[in-house]
């Protein structure tokens, strides 16, 4: 499983990576970014999820593979 | 603003300064959304407050449809004098696209959560000192404590004399109290207002350093620095944008834990609940309605809109939507999904939320830290500011038995 931030909907809320540091990151502007390729594993999927459902923006993906 | 009849109906004349939403809006919006949900008035020369969360979030979307050419609503239709979109008086928050993406890329470094962490320390120091000047067994932890907080953060990242505290809060007041006032009135108001803001920016284009103003003298946009209007503009802004919105959080949640002794035993006794209690505060107590205004006539939500109506977007509205979120009206400490939108929606997303957020959690940890137990002194004596931003002022807190 992948999880993508869309930039075109991101808007620097803030959610993701104070919820999920270790999956998600900030740019110089704020914005929220993937750390890495967004692979999940077993236990971040969870928080990854955690972090979809508090998006304001609805800016974040889960790919289920 | 008060010389206007209580509304009778507010489907049909809804107004944010009419006692009765000043006091409760809560029950207002809950019946105008399961009646409306676009509620109208004729007051301020006519407009429109959505009161789901779909409304608020189409609009705060909707860019072709509605300028933020004004956002705090005036006495009537608005100003001819204020300045055309896209630029505004006050990029970015009064700019539309595509002029507001430049405006809002230059300030947003500034605020990104990397040079806003740093600050922490900083602020902490801060709120222990204002604890610490604090006497007597009842303390006005709005007038005395929360009001505070914002304009010495500022000041500090403006870099501006530490001296300079008393004057520079006199200054702060005269631009928020002279939002809604004529545009020549405003400027003769702001007169020591730019005299002083002036001075300071002289005085770091002689001796630059690392702080905000600095940072703003010598961002450039597509190779130019910005004009020194602009530069004040932006520091206009930051006020206007940054001081009574986080003072009104941090009153909000003193008061709602002078109310609640168990949320309040919770957060001293599980410290990592903060984070996500400091979301529920933002949700439940959202300070902050910004306006809208209509494009051109047209059929929207439902409602015939005419060029010019004014639009409230009530993102407080917005977080107390059922269909959104499970118990809306309950206030739940540890909510583990909350998409609340009170720093707002798209585009114009609060560029200082992250450190608004840093400043209430701060603000809020000292506090408990220092008084692990306290409740309201007296009920009748809170008041609420009125307008678009919603915090408790007088706000008497008994932090020791008598
Ligand atoms: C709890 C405190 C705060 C709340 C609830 C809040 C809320 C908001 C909201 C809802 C907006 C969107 C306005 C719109 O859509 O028209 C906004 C915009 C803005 N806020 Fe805040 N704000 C807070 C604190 C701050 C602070 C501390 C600063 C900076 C020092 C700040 C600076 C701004 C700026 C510059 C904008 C305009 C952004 C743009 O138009 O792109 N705010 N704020």
């Amino acid at each position: 499983m992948k999880v993508s931030i869309d930039p075109a909907l991101c808007q620097g809320q803030g959610r993701c990576f104070s919820i999920a540091p270790a999956i998600f990151d900030f740019d110089d502007l704020g914005n929220g970014v993937v750390i890495g390729d967004g692979t999940l594993n077993a236990e971040s999927v969870a928080l990854a999820r955690l972090a979809q459902s508090n998006c304001p923006e609805h800016a974040i993906f889960i790919e289920e593979s | 603003m008060t010389d206007r009849p209580p509304v009778k109906d507010f489907a049909t004349e809804w107004d944010h300064a009419d006692p009765q939403w000043v006091a409760d809006p809560y029950p207002i919006w809950e019946d105008l959304r399961e009646r409306c949900p676009v509620a109208h008035t004729e007051r301020y020369g006519g407009g429109w407050f959505p009161a789901t969360h779909a409304g608020v979030s189409a609009i705060a979307k909707d860019t072709e449809n509605f300028t933020s050419r004004t956002v705090i609503i005036g006495n009537g239709r608005p100003s001819e004098l204020d300045l055309p979109a896209p630029i505004g008086v006050a990029p970015p928050i009064t700019s539309d696209p595509p002029f507001h993406a430049i405006a809002r890329k230059l300030l947003l470094p500034a605020f990104a959560p990397g040079p806003i962490n740093a600050l922490e320390p900083m602020i902490r120091e801060l709120c222990g000192r204002l604890l610490d000047g604090l006497e007597g067994d009842v303390i006005n932890a709005g007038m005395e404590y929360a009001k505070y907080i914002p304009p010495s953060v500022i000041r500090t990242m403006l870099g501006f004399p530490e001296d300079d505290i008393e004057k520079f809060i006199d200054f702060i007041n005269i631009v928020l109290e002279g939002i809604d006032h004529p545009l020549e009135q405003r400027i003769e108001e702001f007169t020591p207002v730019e005299e002083y803001f002036v001075a300071q920016m002289d005085e770091h284009i002689a001796n630059p350093r690392d702080d905000l103003t600095s940072y703003l003298l010598n961002v450039e946009i597509e190779g130019q620095k910005l004009q020194p209007e602009h530069v004040f503009g932006t520091m206009v802004l930051v006020l206007i944008a940054g001081i009574d919105t986080t003072w009104s959080a941090i009153g909000s949640a003193i008061w709602h834990l002078a109310n609640h002794p168990d949320d309040l035993a919770r957060l001293v006794n599980e410290p990592e609940l903060m984070p996500v209690a400091i979301e529920e505060f933002l949700r439940f107590y959202a300070p902050v309605t910004m306006a809208r205004l209509v494009k051109h006539d047209m059929e929207y939500l439902g409602c015939a809109m005419k060029e010019d109506d004014w639009i409230l977007l009530g993102f407080p509205a917005a977080n107390r939507d059922p269909s959104i979120f499970a118990d809306a009206d309950k206030f739940i400490i540890d909510r583990a999904q909350n998409r609340h939108v009170a720093f707002g929606l798209g585009i114009h997303r609060c560029a200082g939320s992250n450190l608004a957020r840093l400043e209430l959690r701060v603000a809020i940890e000292e506090f408990i830290k220092r008084y692990p137990r306290f409740e309201l002194s007296d009920a009748s004596a809170v008041t609420w500011a009125s307008g678009q931003i919603r915090g408790p002022r007088e706000l008497p807190i008994r932090v020791r038995a008598s």
